[in-house]
This record gives C-alpha cells, sequence and structure tokens, in this order.
C-alpha cells in the first residue's frame, strides 16, 4: 500500500513537471503581456521598465529557470495584473471552486444513483423509461445554457434565487463556505445544478447498465434462494456491487467538475479560481494561468490518488500495489 | 438456461441469412422509434443549416439589411420594413430565426470537420500502434494516457488563448482533445482484429503493410470509430459552443449558436429572453437528436451488447 | 419406496415453464411430474436445454422473468407453493428448501465477506444473535470439511479455491438444516478428485439428517454412484424413469439408450463411443408427437402422436411407443441404436 502510494507520487511529479514545461512555453506563446499591461501612450523606456520588473525582457529558458526556481519554493511569480503572489491568489479562490464542485457531484450522486439503480431493476416500467428519457436530455444540455435559463427563470422571472455571487460565508476549519446557511445555498444552489446535471445523467446511465448486468449474476440469485428480503438483496448485494465503478467514475469526474467551474463560475460569478482563470486569460496574465494549471494538475493527481484506494476499499478484489 | 438463449436466436437468424450487413444494422436500427425519431430530427437540422441561405428571411451577415431601431423586439414583432421577426431580433436588430439558421450552419461544419479529422487521426494513430507494437505502441498510448487524464475543456481553453479567435482555431483546438478517444477505440479494436486469420491470411499473401492497415484493418475497426463518432460529433459541437460562450472561439463576424446565446447573456438580467432561449433549444435540439440516434447504433453494432 | 412417508416433501404434478419470446413461447417444462422423499436423492439427468435446471428454478420461484410458471402445481409437504405469496415462499427459501448453484465462482458475492453471507442466511430465517448465527455458520463450515473455520470465514470469496467455495455453498444451504436441497450441476465445474469427495459427503449429510435432495446434472456417472432414483429429461419432458439400478442398467427408452452408450466407460473397453445422431429440436419449433422421433432409429407413424408415460415394470416409466426390451437394451447401447 505505502509503495504503492509512493510510487504514485513519483508518477505524479513526472506529470506536472512535463506539465509545467508544456504550460510555460504555452503560455509563453500567448501575446504580449506589456501589450495590455502598459498604457498605449507609455514611451519605450517606460515599457522596459516593466518588462524588466516582470522579468519578461530575459530569454525563454531563463524565464523558466526562474520560474521553476522558485516554484520549488512555492513561489510562482506574481500576477501581472494584481501585483499579488500568483499561488496565493489561486489558493484564496480554491476553496469557493472546490465547495461548487464537491457539492454539484454530492448532489449528482445522490440523485443519480436511486434513479439509475431504479431504472436498471425496473427496466421495462414507464418509470424507467422516463428516467432514460430525462437522461438523454440531461446530458445533451449544454451547461452553460441551463446556467442561463435557470437565472431567467428563477432569478430574474421568479425572484427566487440571486443571479451571481457568493452570499455570506461562514467559516469553517479556518475555510470560508457558503453551505453552512441558508442565504449560502441560496447562492450555491443554481450554479451547483448547473454543474451537477450532465454528470448526474451520466451517473444514472452508469448505475443502470451496471445495475441490469449485476442483477442477472447468479449471486444475486443465490442470495434470493437464501430467503433473503428483495430489501436486502437490492439494498446490500446488488447496491454494493453497483458502487464499485460507479463510486469509481464520480470520484473521476470530480476533476473534470473542477474544470467545468470554469463556465459555471463566469456565468454565475461564482468567485472561484475558475472565474479567476478566464479572467486572467483576456489579460494574458501569465503567472496567474501558469499557476492555475499546476493547482488543477495537483488536484488531479489527488483525485485519482484518492480514486484508486477507494476502488481497492469497495472490491476486494483490487488489493493496491499489484502483488496479492 | 444459456442453451434456450443460445437456440431461440437460431430461428430469426436463419430467415435474416440473405440480409445485407447494411441493411441489418438499419433494420435492427429502425425498431427503436425514439431513434428514428432523432435521426429525423438530425435531418431536419442538417437540411435547414445547409438550406439557410434560401430559406431565411434576411441574411443576417448584410449589416446594411440590419436597423439599429429593430433591435431587441420580442418574438412575432414586425420590423421597421415589415418583416415578422417569428423569434424575436438580438441586439442589433437581426432577425434571431435568420442567425440561428446561419449559427447552426456553423456550429454543425465546426462538429461535422472536427470529429471527421479526429477520426481519421485517431484511427491511424490507434490502429498503427496496435499494428507496430513495441516502442511505437508504448510512445503513442503515452500521449493518449496523458491527453485523456487532461480535463478537455481545459486544453481547448489554453490552446485557444494561445492561437486566439476563429473558426479553424476552433477545430485544430477540438481535434487535439478529440482524437485520443479514437486512437484508444480504434487501438483496442485492432488489437482484437490483428490476431484474426484473416489478419494473419493477408500477410501470408505478402500483402504491404499500409495496405493490410487500411484495407482489412480499418474496416473492421470502423463500428465502434463510428459510434463513438456520432456521439463526438455532439461532444465537439457542445465543446465549441461553450467556447465561442467564454469567447475563446468562433470570431464576431461568424456567431455559431453557442456566441448568439452569449450575446444574449448581457440582456438576460433585463428580462430579453429570447436572444439567449432560442439559440439554446436549437442547440439542444440538435444534441439530443444525435445523442438518441448515437445512443441507438452503440446498441446495434456493439456486439458485446447482443443478446 | 415402501417406507415412503404419506406425503412426499415434494411433489411435482403437471409442470408448465414458459419463456415468452418474441417469436413465441418457449416451453422449456412441459408437463412435468415427480416426487421426492425425505432422505431420498433423485437424480435429474438431460443434456443443456432439456429443461432440468428451469425445473429446479421454477420450483423455487427463482426464473429470471420473462421465465413464468404457467401451469401445474408445486406441493412442498403438502402445501401448493406456485399459488403461494411471495412471502411465504420467501420463507421457505433457504431455510426449508436450499438451492446450490453449478458455477461456484459466481454464486458468492464477490463483495462480502464470507461472514456477513452466512450470518444473513441464518438471520433472515431465524431471530438469532449475530454470534449465535456466526457459531452455526462455523459449525457448518466444519461440517462440510472447511479447515480453521474461525479464519476462513473473514476471508473474502476470491480468497478461496473453486472446490473451497463449492464447500462454502453447500454449507451456506445446510445451513439451516433444510427438508430440500436442490443441487444443479454443483459438481460440473469442478476437477474429478473434489468431485468424488463432494459426492460423498453429500450423500452422507443427505442420509444422517433426512434431507431429501434434488441432483440436476448432465452426467449419468455422478448420478450412478449417488441417487437413488433416476429421471431422465428430453426438451421439457420426462422420457423415462425409476430406479438408478433399473435404468441405468436396463434403459428402455432409446434416449436413455443413446445416453448411456455415450458415457465413456460405460461401454465395454475397445468398443467406440456412441454418439446420437442429429440435434435436440429448437425449443421455439417443436415437432408434433414424440420429441426425440427424429433423431431415433425407432420411429414410425405411431410416433407422430405423443406417446403417454407408461410403467414397463414395477415404478420405471417411459414415454415410448417402442420401449426396447429390458434383455435387449444393454447390447443396444453398444451397438449403437440406429
Amino acid at each position: 500500500m505505502l509503495v504503492f502510494i509512493i510510487r504514485r507520487l513519483l508518477q505524479s511529479a513526472l506529470v506536472v513537471a512535463v506539465m509545467s514545461v508544456l504550460v510555460f512555453v504555452g503560455i509563453y506563446l500567448i501575446g504580449d503581456p506589456l501589450a495590455i499591461l502598459a498604457s498605449p501612450e507609455a514611451s519605450e523606456i517606460d515599457r522596459e521598465e516593466i518588462a524588466r520588473a516582470l522579468g519578461l525582457d530575459r530569454p525563454l529558458w531563463e524565464q523558466y529557470m526562474t520560474f521553476i526556481g522558485s516554484a520549488f519554493v512555492g513561489e510562482f511569480g506574481k500576477s501581472f495584473v494584481f501585483g499579488q503572489p500568483a499561488m496565493g491568489l489561486i489558493l484564496e479562490r480554491m476553496p469557493a471552486t472546490l465547495e461548487l464542485a464537491i457539492t454539484a457531484t454530492l448532489m449528482a450522486f445522490f440523485i443519480g444513483v436511486p434513479l439509475g439503480v431504479y431504472a436498471g431493476l425496473r427496466h421495462e416500467s414507464a418509470g424507467a423509461q422516463a428516467i432514460m428519457a430525462g437522461s438523454i436530455l440531461g446530458f445533451s444540455l449544454p451547461n452553460f445554457w441551463v446556467g442561463l435559463m435557470l437565472i431567467m427563470i428563477f432569478a430574474v422571472q421568479l425572484g427566487w434565487m440571486p443571479a451571481s455571487g457568493r452570499g455570506p460565508t461562514t467559516e469553517v476549519f479556518g475555510l470560508q463556505l457558503s453551505i453552512f446557511s441558508a442565504k449560502g445555498w441560496h447562492h450555491i444552489l443554481l450554479p451547483a445544478i448547473t454543474l451537477a446535471l450532465s454528470k448526474c445523467a451520466l451517473i444514472i446511465r452508469l448505475a443502470r447498465a451496471t445495475a441490469r448486468e449485476v442483477m442477472l449474476m447468479d449471486y444475486v440469485k443465490f442470495a434470493r434462494a437464501k430467503g433473503l428480503s428483495e430489501r436486502r438483496v437490492i439494498g446490500v448485494h446488488i447496491l454494493k456491487n453497483i458502487m464499485v465503478p460507479v463510486a469509481t467514475v464520480t470520484g473521476l469526474e470530480l476533476g473534470a467538475l473542477i474544470a467545468f467551474a470554469v463556465i459555471t463560475e463566469t456565468i454565475f460569478s461564482w468567485p472561484g479560481m475558475g472565474k479567476l482563470l478566464i479572467d486572467s486569460i483576456t489579460q494574458l496574465d501569465r503567472p496567474v494561468i501558469v499557476a492555475y494549471l499546476i493547482v488543477v494538475v495537483f488536484m488531479l493527481v489527488a483525485i485519482n490518488l484518492v480514486v484508486d484506494i477507494l476502488y481497492s476499499v469497495l472490491d476486494p478484489r483490487v488489493r493496491l500495489g499489484g502483488a496479492q | 438456461m444459456s442453451q434456450t438463449g443460445t437456440t431461440q436466436t437460431a430461428a430469426p437468424a436463419a430467415a435474416a441469412v440473405s440480409e445485407t450487413p447494411l441493411l441489418r444494422i438499419w433494420r435492427e436500427f429502425a425498431e427503436s422509434k425514439l431513434a428514428l425519431f432523432g435521426l429525423g430530427l438530425f435531418i431536419v437540422s442538417l437540411l435547414a443549416a445547409l438550406l439557410a441561405p434560401w430559406i431565411v428571411p434576411q441574411n443576417p451577415y448584410d449589416l446594411a439589411t440590419l436597423d439599429i431601431m429593430d433591435s431587441r423586439m420580442p418574438p412575432g414583432s414586425l420590423s421597421g420594413d415589415n418583416m415578422v421577426f417569428l423569434l424575436g431580433s438580438d441586439g442589433q436588430g437581426r432577425d434571431m430565426l435568420s442567425a440561428m439558421l446561419y449559427g447552426l450552419r456553423i456550429s454543425l461544419f465546426v462538429g461535422v470537420v472536427a470529429v471527421g479529422l479526429a477520426l481519421a487521426i485517431g484511427a491511424v494513430a490507434g490502429i498503427a500502434a496496435a499494428y507496430i507494437g513495441g516502442r511505437t505502441d508504448t510512445v503513442i498510448m503515452r500521449i493518449v494516457d496523458i491527453q485523456l487524464s487532461f480535463p478537455a475543456i481545459l486544453v481547448a481553453l489554453i490552446l485557444l488563448a494561445v492561437l486566439g479567435n476563429g473558426v479553424d482555431k476552433v477545430i485544430i483546438a477540438l481535434v487535439t482533445v478529440q482524437w485520443a478517444y479514437f486512437a484508444r477505440t480504434a487501438r483496442g479494436a485492432a488489437l482484437v482484429e490483428r490476431n484474426k486469420e484473416y489478419v494473419e491470411a493477408a500477410r501470408c499473401l505478402g500483402l504491404k503493410r499500409p495496405r493490410i492497415l487500411l484495407r482489412h484493418l480499418l474496416p473492421n475497426c470502423m463500428p465502434s470509430l463510428i459510434v463513438i463518432g456520432t456521439v463526438d460529433i455532439a461532444r465537439s459541437i457542445t465543446l465549441e459552443a461553450t467556447l465561442s460562450f467564454l469567447g475563446l472561439g468562433v470570431p464576431v463576424t461568424e456567431p455559431s449558436l453557442g456566441m448568439l446565446i452569449a450575446n444574449g447573456f448581457d440582456y438576460l438580467l433585463s428580462g430579453v429572453y429570447w436572444i439567449s432561449m432560442f439559440p439554446g433549444i436549437a442547440l439542444t435540439i440538435v444534441i439530443v437528436a444525435i445523442n438518441l440516434v448515437g445512443d441507438r447504433l452503440r446498441d446495434v453494432l456493439n456486439p458485446r451488447l447482443k443478446r | 419406496m415402501t417406507t415412503a412417508p404419506s406425503v412426499p416433501t415434494l411433489r411435482v404434478e403437471n409442470l408448465q415453464t414458459h419463456f415468452p419470446t418474441r417469436d413465441g413461447i418457449i416451453r422449456a417444462v412441459d408437463g412435468v411430474s415427480f416426487e421426492v422423499n425425505a432422505g431420498e436423492i433423485l437424480g435429474l439427468v438431460g443434456e443443456s436445454g432439456s429443461g432440468k435446471s428451469i425445473t429446479g428454478f421454477s420450483i423455487l420461484g427463482l426464473l429470471d422473468p420473462p421465465g413464468h410458471v404457467a401451469g401445474g402445481s408445486v406441493l412442498f409437504k403438502g402445501e401448493d407453493i406456485v399459488a403461494a405469496a411471495p412471502q411465504r415462499l420467501r420463507q421457505l427459501r433457504g431455510a426449508r428448501i436450499a438451492m446450490i448453484f453449478q458455477d461456484p465462482m459466481m454464486t458468492l458475492n464477490p463483495v462480502l465477506r464470507v461472514d456477513t453471507q452466512m450470518i444473513e442466511a441464518v438471520r433472515a430465517h431465524n431471530k438469532v444473535s449475530e454470534s449465535a448465527a456466526r457459531d452455526r455458520a462455523i459449525e457448518t463450515l466444519r461440517a462440510v470439511g472447511i479447515a480453521a473455520p474461525e479464519e476462513r470465514l473473514k476471508s473474502y470469496p476470491h480468497q478461496f479455491s473453486g472446490g473451497m467455495r463449492q464447500r462454502v455453498a453447500i454449507a451456506i444451504a445446510l445451513l439451516n438444516k433444510p427438508d430440500l436441497i436442490i443441487a444443479d450441476e454443483p459438481t460440473t465445474a469442478l476437477d474429478v478428485t473434489i468431485q468424488g469427495q463432494i459426492l460423498y459427503e453429500m450423500r452422507k449429510l443427505c442420509r444422517e439428517t433426512g434431507t431429501a435432495l434434488i441432483w440436476i446434472t448432465h452426467d449419468l456417472s455422478v448420478v450412478a454412484g449417488l441417487a437413488d432414483r433416476v429421471m431422465v429429461m428430453y426438451a421439457g419432458r420426462i422420457v423415462e424413469t425409476g430406479s438408478v439400478a433399473e435404468v441405468l442398467e436396463q434403459p428402455r427408452h432409446p434416449y436413455t439408450i443413446g445416453l448411456i452408450g455415450s458415457v465413456p466407460g460405460g461401454t465395454a473397453r475397445g468398443h467406440k463411443l456412441f454418439q446420437i445422431p442429429g440435434m435436440a429440436p429448437p425449443p421455439l419449433n417443436l415437432p408434433p408427437g414424440c420429441r426425440f422421433k427424429n433423431r431415433c432409429g425407432f420411429a414410425d407413424a405411431a410416433c407422430d402422436t405423443m406417446p403417454e408415460m407408461a410403467e414397463l415394470s414395477p415404478a420405471h416409466w417411459a414415454r415410448c411407443h417402442h420401449p426396447r426390451p429390458a434383455q435387449l437394451a444393454a447390447n443396444l447401447a453398444e451397438g449403437g441404436v440406429a
């Protein structure tokens, strides 16, 4: 187990290193930040001044080495726009994004699994057909458009929910979170639903397909032959087997949700790191973009690791590290 | 139990012996009313997009015909020169229906071309990886793995931030994030096919490698690639719309459906709903149609699901 | 059979099990009747598709939909369980009637520990504490020959070998000391030495506890060593039944004769193994009359009507218009039917 985790961490470090080069070179190619940062009237000398202050006058490889050197001590440069450490800016906004993504994942999971299992077990019933039709719609609806329509209906027409922002937060374990107050829920509900919708549809389909497969297994028939109640057959024997792929996929999709939060945050002006990324891209704020990508890569790696461990907990046949 | 299962299929199979594979696929496909509905919807959308220049009431790109006085008219109102805005007009006084049909053209074009290219590149890479094996295989599949472990939306976003706006650039971004799916699928299918007798036979006949790849392996990998490709057109269209919505996709001069939705966002809070709503509905209809077709194709073409 | 009690443990009458399909109804079991008494072992023999396994699942009400019992009755100690409420059937399953499945690799739930799977089976039918249920599980595992049962209980199924898993499945079947066990080819997937051990132990357990046992198999040699009576099924119907000694040594139905002739070791050394010509009729398209007639060397016009079961000698029945003479049958098995 320990060996497995260490090996995974080493692999991840390699991925992060490769990514940092790609990202750095890639971002270097994006326009000239000076064109945006310096006012059009600025003289050539002023421009050089700014370039020197930001380290933009040195060659690419030198900039990269400086970047790597400072990255190792947790320093990712200062935002061109805010003049603050880029990593600090990202980390400051990370709780908001994580809160949104995790809330959406949990919503998708707890709504998707029961519906999917029902649709699988009673796959010929009218209810199951309706659920499946709904799920096709669910993953066909363009995510950002759903957000707009929710704003239009619940914020503009009905006035039930706020259209944007995060609202008041409560401090829990040093983190500012919305979900511990009614007002906070008011703000997080629409963006979370928007983000959860397509994942919910995915989970429904996966849970249904797995349920249909599992319910035909001999061990389910054997459980019935033992005279177990239908509740125990479904609730333990079938559900525990469905959980193996469903929980794994849900966990892996959390990474995709964090990435997709970029759009939801933009629509709902949710003050997370995704919105910061879009703002930084339009303003060519290179250090912030790089810091964002590094953070996301780290998160993806961490999620993968946790999901692998979770998988081995759910399925006893899987033992980490390969050796039995 | 299993015996009753296998013998019961024997009778209808015998009756269908004269059927060509394509006909069989069509017959099974047509058994689902929902899939036929989806196909019909898709064909209608396709025709509407293709014939847009001839059926729209107004050329949305011709700035001369636009009148700023007509801007943000609700659905059903009359324009200054007595044209009916069936679905309302946008911020520049453009007829929404016309703008949507032209937008649909761009969305479909981007989706189909991007998937076509991604499929071609992915199929070649995947089949080559499977057939050549060894280091080629390792290198290609490692790239695919890394690519797939990173959320597509982020890769496309960063890429477009580097490349800038433009239909061609969106297509490049979409191909970059999608080819890996096809590569992995093609490799999987080709690995299964590679060990079958007909490939062995082709090799014994002394056929050249590219010929074996193209004439023998590719056709047998096609069913799985087509299934993924169909669903991927929907994915591409959504992705393009999303990128355009964020202002990182198609240019303002060639607004796709996603761009139209984004344009309406500014007016949404003041109750002008139609500029965002109708293009979104059109987008949803097209994507639902493609997904319905793709879903059914998966059932029909996937031998694993055959009962 | 003279010692049989007045009410048999299980009495099946004219059982009909149907599987509706798009192309018509499959009559997987078509008018099967038989009895099993306490302590008796009945071998149910047939090739795959003959309906023997479906018969077993029909008794317990465990058919996969759309399969269902379309007619007839299943009387367990006089109580009709086809008509019984699902709740009543659940009470009987695992408690009074237990089942053992064919593939030990598939019968145990892979994500649950063995103790969970055994304790739940005890507690589904008895109001006992978890530790009492655990004690019962340990005791039963020991009875089926599993060493160190306390520790093995904490394992997951994949940590057992195939033979061990089948022993666990048998132990689960025995947990509540049932009156009837239906075993669906439980040794087919195991190798021969383990098969021998399990057969021996099952026979012993039934004799000791008075449990009735229906052993479903395609393997006549298993039946020969295990069962008291044998019943041969073909295309959903019983074609011959009687004591093991009578049916195996003096078979009367041409199908049984062919079946015996095709068993390795059943014929004298040096003789060619016999193979029944042709194939079983498609279940959707059963011929009228005798279902074996297209493969039978003795078939004539009479066989176009369905023969009835007839008692050819005491307690030995066959469904054939032209039963072979008892003394000839053993020779025919060598020479072939056609």
